[in-house]
């Protein structure tokens, strides 16, 4: 390890250490409203980092690469970097009540100290370009989030914990499979050496063989990291762990979580599997993906009745959004890869959106221990302010213009047009109609609904000036960036230089 | 390029909105900025149609920022411009846009809010008309539906959430497929611009330009049924149609009245600048095929609205019904393309531009009165009711004047377009004229039959209605006589002197057929 490696892997080794001090700290008597502080300002110190390494403020990095290869830290890393970073942020600084609720006061420290363990792992996710450092890195962003869910003890903290470790530690066995059968077929570990090996086979005629088991391990692979993404059909334990879990971890599991294994994949298969006949292939197995993962969350998220559950299958159908863009292979003669780029804006874009639901919805249920969306009614006279939160957060899942979810919505399903799956973007708008009924339900009990024999009404709801600091935020961002959307796509275009 | 006047006209509703929603709360001090607004928006959009310059066609009054998204993949401009065709429909907004605020004085529930969605609601009309980018055009025409969710849902009557659903999610999936079928276009490589219309002066090519004999990535065929379906519900054309009936019966008058002025010309302007105007010589396909089965959507659209118009009972859902019977001769008018004689077709398109124009007043001042009606009788049941010409003659004068219009009477602006569609089509396809005439039939039928229920005869017996609010009813004041005049004299105008119209009109029509 040399200066440069140091360089690069700043935000990381900060971030490793901050959450060592903080656990450290809250043994001691240190007033707990500091340590929340002290986790707020190293997520932004690190996020400084982060910023620095893209823009080159201090220092710039001699090289790109570090670790022997395993190791990136390239714009399309930083970038998800940045979104993981500020996701975490969002939500911890808006969840300030939960954190000095009666529930959580007593074990801050682990609570925070395990969540920048997890970013750390997804950081170096995002980065890794080698497949034992993935699976590593991958199993330290996933321990953490198992005690995490269960964290309060409740029963049904406890079962989304045993569910989460049991598919993810089954999920993980799967994409070892996968990896193996990538190592046996291209002897290597590193992605830009199999790419090379991967180029010089010959797929197309006689070795059926190689060809079959490159597919195998390319549907063992993504059978893996399905279970991160929510793909159907490994979607099964969303609602159940989002129900039981802590709800500003269901937010960070909805958008960190969520990114750093769109943000590996898209690595994955754009710089190993970037061979033009495999690219046919695996697009095909992602625009299945996304139309069934899609119809499945919206199908499921109608009739809820929990708001957590309902949220669940709603980041179900989004993953099945984000899908399209990575099928969105544009054919013809010139490959480019405009599609991840449309992902990427919709990730960003989903950061600002459900976030900003999630810490409303933490708020409300801290106070009135209520998960139902009847026990939303008449919200609207209990706080306008978190209504209207929460009501810009719900149009722009719809995708209502002139929200960031409409903007990224077009700029998805056009590529999908692009690369020549009409029906997929068919199928897209189809599902954002059948999403329009359940997100605006959520809209009526909100506004229209009176307030009667609610909780609402009596728990007073504590005016939370942090939560609505970062909520009115978000809600302009989601508005301004769905209005002037191409700061982001700027952003993502300088990103994608990794290929 | 900047004129400025339209983006104005545009983004004062919404300007106004916001300044309500933070600066005032006394709840005539609201009532009074918003009239005060509209107000302004309907004198600028009359200085817009006045101003329009017929000697030099073409698009006027452009507003044009090349850079709005300036993405690879995805270039949309913002550029806002009115012609021939959007000109009247600019003058119809204004005009109901002021209409509604004024009608909204006696509402009571959520002041502030319902004054804000109706303020925002106006922008994104406003904005539908005159975008020349489909994808502008396309967030306008979406972005209308929240405020009239909102507005349905809070302040309507009878079942309020399911027509307030029922009406979002069907123009939502039209919109989807819509958003399916611009993408599609714009995604072809050789047409690669969301600019809907070429401008000469700007040095614009547009889509109907691009399009004639290209590759598209999607059959042109498909692509046209996408947007004819999206069209087809707002319209609404049959079976597309049941979302009408409930949304109307349910929503606030002024609502009702925004809804069938000038929300359904979205449609009827979308079929002729799109439909119409992209598809004529397409690869594979033209507007031309088709237009046999537009007809016959539209006579059975005639037909089957006015026959189920006649059965209604509920006053207001019995003007609801009856507009499907009258957007019908739009969609009438606009299958006049399918004939090789260029002014007939011509003719047939002005005659379903001017119904638009004659429909949004003649049916907004329908649904006003009806409103007034029912602020005093407290029912829109018809049976319940009688009797009330003794009572209330103000109102019975000029819900008289909307139902001659409505049912053609000569003199009147119904009678006007609906004879320029049926003198152009009958010569194309005499079958679904000759069917669809028998709309005009029926709707003197219904409308004579609501008349004489409603207002003449005797007073239904106490127990149906009450001697009470019978006693009560009193006639419309000075100050309401204000918006029924504004959509009045259009409605005596256009029907005495229909060319201060169709001169423009015709313009914009010529420019869109080649």
């Amino acid at each position: 390890m040399n200066l440069n490696d140091l360089k690069l892997l700043s935000p990381e080794i900060f971030l490793s250490v901050s959450s060592i001090i903080l656990l450290v700290l809250s043994l001691s008597k240190v007033d707990l409203k500091k340590i929340i502080n002290l986790s707020i300002i190293s997520l932004i110190i690190s996020i400084l980092l982060v910023c620095n390494l893209w823009f080159g403020w201090l220092f710039e990095p001699s090289s790109k690469n570090s670790l022997l290869g395993s190791f990136t830290s390239d714009n399309f890393s930083l970038f998800f970097k940045f979104i993981i970073l500020l996701a975490s942020l969002i939500t911890i600084f808006g969840s300030f009540q939960y954190f000095v609720s009666e529930k959580t006061r007593n074990y801050f420290g682990e609570f925070i100290s395990l969540i920048f363990l997890s970013i750390v792992g997804m950081m170096l996710l995002v980065s890794s370009t080698e497949l034992i450092t993935i699976y590593v890195s991958l199993e330290l962003s996933a321990l953490p989030i198992i005690v995490l869910l269960s964290i309060h003890r409740s029963k049904l903290g406890i079962e989304s914990g045993i569910k989460f470790f049991i598919l993810s530690a089954f999920s993980s066995a799967i994409l070892l499979y996968g990896f193996i059968y990538l190592y046996g077929l291209t002897g290597s570990t590193n992605l830009l050496l199999i790419q090379e090996s991967i180029s010089k086979m010959s797929l197309t005629e006689g070795s059926t063989f190689i060809a079959h088991g490159l597919i195998i391990s390319i549907v063992l692979i993504i059978a893996g990291f399905s279970f991160k993404m929510a793909i159907v059909p490994w979607q099964m334990w969303i609602p159940d762990v989002y129900q039981g879990a802590p709800t500003p971890i269901a937010a960070f599991l909805s958008v960190a979580s969520k990114s750093s294994a769109f943000a590996v994949i898209i690595r994955l298969f754009y710089t190993s599997f970037s061979n033009e006949d495999l690219m046919l292939d695996w697009s095909l197995i992602f625009a299945v993906l996304a139309a069934i993962t899609m119809t499945i969350g919206n199908l499921f998220a109608l009739n809820q009745k929990n708001i957590k559950r309902l949220l669940g299958y709603s980041t179900i159908a989004q993953a099945g959004y984000i899908l399209i863009g990575l099928a969105a292979i544009p054919d013809g003669n010139s490959i480019n890869f405009s599609g991840i780029q449309g992902s990427m804006y919709y990730l960003a874009g989903y950061l600002f959106t459900n976030i900003s639901i999630f810490i409303v919805i933490t708020i409300i249920i801290l106070r009135t221990k209520d998960q139902t969306i009847e026990g939303l009614s008449g919200f609207i006279k209990v706080s306008p302010v978190y209504s209207i939160i929460l009501v810009v957060g719900l149009l722009s899942l719809i995708g209502m213009p002139p929200t960031v979810g409409f903007m990224s919505k077009v700029i998805i399903f056009g590529f999908s047009i692009n690369s020549g799956y009409p029906w997929l973007a068919l199928i897209g708008v189809i599902n954002s109609v059948l999403a329009a009924f359940y997100y605006l339900r959520i809209i009526r009990f909100i506004v229209f609904e009176e307030p009667s024999k609610n909780k609402l009404v009596q728990s007073n709801l504590l005016r939370d000036n942090r939560a609505i600091l970062v909520g009115v935020i978000c809600s302009i961002l989601v508005l301004l960036l769905g209005i002037i959307p191409f700061i982001l796509l700027d952003m993502s275009k300088k990103a994608i230089n990794f290929i | 390029m900047f004129d400025g006047i339209l983006s104005i006209t545009i983004f004062l509703p919404v300007i106004s909105a916001v300044i309500i929603l933070f600066f005032l709360k006394n709840n005539n001090s609201i009532r009074y900025f918003a009239n005060f607004t509209t107000g302004i928006v309907f004198i600028l959009s009359l200085l817009m149609f006045l101003n329009y310059d017929t000697e030099s066609s073409g698009f006027q009054m452009i507003d044009f920022f090349e850079a709005w998204i300036p993405f690879d993949y995805l270039r949309s401009s913002y550029i806002v411009g009115i012609d021939g065709l959007s000109a009247p429909l600019v003058l119809l907004t204004g005009i109901l846009g002021f209409v509604s605020t004024l009608a909204s004085f006696r509402v009571e529930k959520r002041v502030k809010e319902y004054h804000i969605w109706l303020l925002v609601l106006i922008s994104s009309v406003f904005g539908v008309f005159v975008s020349l980018d489909l994808l502008l055009f396309f967030i306008f025409f979406e972005f209308e539906l929240i405020p009239m969710y909102m507005l349905i849902s809070i302040w309507g009557s009878g079942r309020p959430n399911y027509s307030a659903m029922k009406f979002v999610l069907f123009t939502l999936f039209g919109g989807a497929l819509m958003l399916v079928a611009i993408l599609s276009i714009y995604m072809s490589a050789d047409v690669g611009t969301l600019i809907m219309v070429s401008i000469p002066e700007l040095n614009i090519v547009g889509i109907p330009d691009l399009i004639q004999y290209s590759d598209l990535l999607v059959p042109a065929s498909f692509i046209f049924l996408l947007f004819f379906i999206a069209f087809a519900i707002k319209l609404p054309s049959w079976p597309l149609h049941s979302w009408l009936p409930d949304a109307h019966t349910d929503a606030p008058t002024a609502v009702s009245v925004m809804l069938a002025g000038v929300l359904l010309k979205m449609a009827g302007y979308g079929l002729i600048r799109i439909n119409i105007g992209f598809f004529q010589n397409t690869k594979g396909f033209t507007v031309y095929d088709v237009s046999i089965f537009i007809s016959i959507i539209a006579a059975i659209s005639v037909v089957y609205g006015g026959i189920i118009t006649v059965r209604q009972t509920d006053m207001k859902r019995l003007i609801a019904f009856s507009s499907i019977s009258h957007m019908g001769f739009v969609m009438l008018g606009v299958s006049a393309i399918g004939t090789s004689s260029s002014n007939t077709s011509i003719a047939g398109i002005n005659g379903a531009a001017l119904q638009m124009f004659t429909h949004g007043t003649i049916t907004g001042l329908a649904f006003l009165m009806v409103g007034y009606t029912y602020e005093r009788t407290h029912t829109r049941h018809i049976p319940h009711l009688g009797g009330l010409w003794h009572k209330i003659p103000l109102i019975a004068v000029f819900f008289f004047i909307s139902g001659f219009a409505s049912l053609g009477l000569p003199m009147l602006s119904g009678f006007v377009s609906e004879i320029m569609i049926f003198l152009s089509t009958f010569t194309i396809w005499p079958i679904a004229t000759i069917i669809s005439a028998f709309g005009v039939v029926l709707a003197a039928g219904y409308i004579l039959w609501m008349i004489q229920r409603i207002f003449f005869g005797v007073k239904p017996p106490d127990e149906i209605f009450s001697d009470e609010i019978y006693n009560q009813i009193e006639d419309v004041k000075k100050i309401d006589l204000l918006p029924i005049l504004l959509l009045t004299i259009p409605v005596f105008l256009v029907g005495i002197w229909p060319s201060f119209l169709t001169e423009i009109i015709n313009l914009g029509v010529e420019g869109i057929l080649r």
